[in-house]
């Protein structure tokens, strides 16, 4: 796991990820994979008992992994989202903003690129699953 | 018009940055040209036939002269001198070098102006009604509303990805003039028990398969208008198709899933949205709002207009829409010369536009649909002077909404996905029809032409529709009658067989001979094909 880009303080997470299908039998991993288009929704009952969640990018330009992790932030989800496969330098300040706290690009990511790109937008416009606030709450004082 | 704060300016700024580090970083080697096209396309910048083409954003449509004429200098500067308003109200270079690009986004910048996402899978640039804040019969002006749209779909993290481009149409009036429910979600500001809420549509679309977005929600608060929107983009984020690009847009999803169980998704979604803080908080539209005033209008002012120089009166007749305020008037600038090309304007012309602008029109001019140039608010006293600095230029056809004021692609002559070439048809209908007696004769029609079933001609939407297609290696152009892309939307359909050049154009003259037979009282050429049906006309182009 060299490849690893961690923004999380607690240890990183050691048991390999089961599959969707895997753990919905009943498995008790604390770690599973979400492939391209499986629904998060489907791991809501579980969310107590998970330390990470790992959703795969087979392709760059397929974004349902973004819907994914928000949607699981968005249920209080608070272990690790890690985004594995496809991963680009462009794309990761798009997938903190949605609930990603690491990543596991196949290509590795060149650390001062990725300093660069975490770093370059001061401001938002629009709200997501991180707690920064938008641009219209700014202007008012929010 | 709005206008940006430090916000909205070092937003712009940062994305320059942005570009030019990824320019460098695909200069150097460090990504490859596959990683690299997404990213341009976020940008704007498209690979064509001979070059790379800029496609430059004009939120809803308005411009101030100050904007017009740094249009004009890109033109001159780094293109051939001229650049083409397109069907989206945006502008688009032709001759672009890659190497430019960042130094054309940071000269743009300083005008409030910027190519972001204006192509690529994401929510596009959103177009409004061209006459918003000037027509009569308006509710509201529907561009705050876009405004806060635009602002929410900025650099959306979460739908950068989607499976296909989105646009969105925002319009406030029963008159729908900018196609608003062929648009992957169209917006009409209404009103119920006295408050302004949106009504939503979602899932129409041109292209290889075009469809009328059918009615999703009826009235959404304006307290909701983001999170609705977030609604419905979630779920076609995550279920729109991705396995066939020419299935990925959301007209498809739509379609395939049925509305009814689609609407059953958003509410779910929406449902699901309340209480997370989507929604810009209520003072952000009142601020918004301030910058949508009505500009100060004088009172008092005279309705009466000369007209005894007849030539004014031809283009007064044709050019020039009412306005809400007494003694004022829109004027509309025909980009339509008879053998020109549809949308392009050179340097100059932008300048001319530019200062038109400023003298006569609180410094806005806005981009329609069609391709044209607005002067929203100008003193009936002074269109005539107008004009004739418009005939000084050659730049005074009076041909809005008749038969040469046509939709044309760029086609073969630019386009790389294209079967036959679109401008030079365009060319010879308006020669063919050049006497605008003769089109005024004709009445409204609209004429829309693409040079293939990607459909950014809107052919479809034509009255009379026109589409190249291939046929055996030699360009074809099959004609389709009966589409609309106002309020009365339908879409057009093939008439038959298809025609090569000459005979396309003799295909039209035909159908406007039988309409012209067959026309009654106060009937356009669509109510007329409406009511005798299709086969009146094949009789005569096949008969
Ligand atoms: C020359 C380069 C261009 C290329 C390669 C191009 C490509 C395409 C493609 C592939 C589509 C179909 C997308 C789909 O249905 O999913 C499309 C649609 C469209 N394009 Fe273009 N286009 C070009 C220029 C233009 C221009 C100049 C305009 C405006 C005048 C324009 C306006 C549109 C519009 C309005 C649509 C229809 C959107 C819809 O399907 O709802 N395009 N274009
Ligand atoms: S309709 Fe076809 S030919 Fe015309 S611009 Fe679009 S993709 Fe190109």
């Amino acid at each position: 796991m060299d490849n690893l880009l961690r923004f999380r303080d607690d240890e990183a997470h050691e048991e390999p990820a089961v599959t969707l299908d895997g753990f919905l039998d009943q498995s008790n991993a604390t770690a599973v994979r979400l492939e391209d288009g499986e629904d998060a929704r489907q791991l809501l009952p579980f969310l107590d008992r998970l330390a990470l969640i790992e959703i795969g990018f087979s392709a760059f330009g397929d974004g349902r992994g973004y819907s994914a992790a928000r949607i699981l932030r968005e249920h209080g989800f608070d272990g690790e989202i890690r985004a594995q496969g496809d991963v680009l330098i462009d794309q990761i300040a798009f997938m903190r903003r949605c609930g990603f706290d690491s990543f596991s690009p196949e290509t590795p990511l060149d650390p001062g690129d990725a300093e660069k790109a975490l770093a370059r937008w001061n401001h938002v416009y629009q709200h997501a699953a991180d707690d920064r606030q938008p641009i219209w709450n700014k202007r008012h004082g929010q | 018009m709005y206008k940006y704060d430090n916000y909205d300016q070092e937003m712009v700024y940062t994305r320059v940055a942005e570009f030019r580090d990824q320019v460098e970083r695909r200069i150097a080697g460090k990504l490859t040209e596959d990683q690299f096209k997404p990213l341009r396309l976020m940008n704007g910048l498209y690979l064509q036939l001979h070059a790379y083409m800029l496609r430059v954003a004009v939120p809803y449509g308005t411009l101030n002269s100050e904007q017009m004429r740094m249009l004009a200098h890109i033109a001159r500067k780094y293109d051939r001198d001229y650049g083409h308003f397109t069907t989206r109200q945006n502008i688009q270079y032709n001759w672009i070098k890659l190497e430019d690009a960042p130094d054309i986004l940071a000269d743009l910048a300083t005008v409030e102006m910027h190519a972001i996402q204006t192509s690529g899978n994401c929510i596009r640039n959103i177009s409004s009604d061209q006459y918003a804040g000037a027509a009569a019969d308006e509710l509201v002006d529907p561009r705050p509303y876009a405004e806060l749209l635009r602002q929410w779909s900025s650099f959306h993290p979460e739908f950068s990805f989607l499976p296909r481009k989105f646009k969105f149409a925002v319009i406030a009036s029963d008159e729908d003039r900018a196609a608003m429910r062929l648009h992957d979600i169209g917006i009409q500001m209404v009103e119920q028990d006295g408050a302004i809420g949106a009504r939503y549509y979602a899932g129409g679309g041109m292209g290889r398969t075009p469809m009328i977005g059918p009615l999703i929600r009826d009235f959404v608060p304006v307290a909701d208008l983001v999170s609705y929107a977030e609604a419905i983009l979630r779920v076609y984020n995550r279920y729109g198709r991705r396995d066939n690009k020419y299935k990925a847009r959301i007209k498809i999803l739509v379609h395939e899933m049925g509305a009814e169980k689609f609407i059953e998704e958003v509410e779910a979604e929406f449902a699901h949205l309340q209480g997370q803080n989507i929604d810009a908080p209520a003072a952000e539209l009142e601020r918004i709002k301030g910058y949508f005033e009505d500009p100060a209008f004088e009172t008092g002012l005279s309705d009466e207009i000369d007209r005894s120089d007849p030539d004014f009166a031809v283009w007064l007749d044709q050019n020039v829409h009412t306005h809400k305020q007494p003694g004022y008037a829109i004027a509309v600038i025909s980009l339509k010369p008879t053998g020109g090309i549809p949308g392009d304007a050179s340097s100059a012309q932008m300048e001319l536009m530019a200062d038109l602008a400023e003298r006569y029109s609180f410094d806005e001019c806005r981009v329609t649909h069609s391709q044209n140039i607005v002067l929203p608010h100008v003193r009936k006293q002074d269109l005539h002077a107008i004009w004739q600095k418009l005939v000084e230029a050659e730049f005074a056809s009076p041909n809005l909404d008749l038969i040469s004021d046509i939709i044309a692609c760029p086609g073969l002559d630019y386009c790389s996905l294209a079967n036959a070439r679109s401008i030079p048809v365009a060319q010879k209908i308006a020669q063919r029809f050049k006497e605008i007696d003769r089109q005024k004769e004709l009445g409204e029609l609209k004429l829309k032409i693409s040079g293939c079933i990607n459909a950014c001609g809107h052919h479809h939407a034509g009255h009379i529709g026109i589409l190249g297609v291939d046929r055996k290696g030699t360009e074809n152009y099959q004609l389709l009658l009966g589409g609309s892309g106002a309020e009365d939307v339908s879409l057009a359909k093939i008439t038959g067989p298809g025609f090569d050049e000459d005979g396309i154009v003799d295909a039209v003259e035909k159908v406007t001979d039988v309409y012209v037979a067959e026309r009654e009282d106060g009937e356009r050429f669509l109510d007329t094909y409406r009511r005798v049906g299709m086969d009146r006309f094949k009789e005569a182009l096949y008969g």
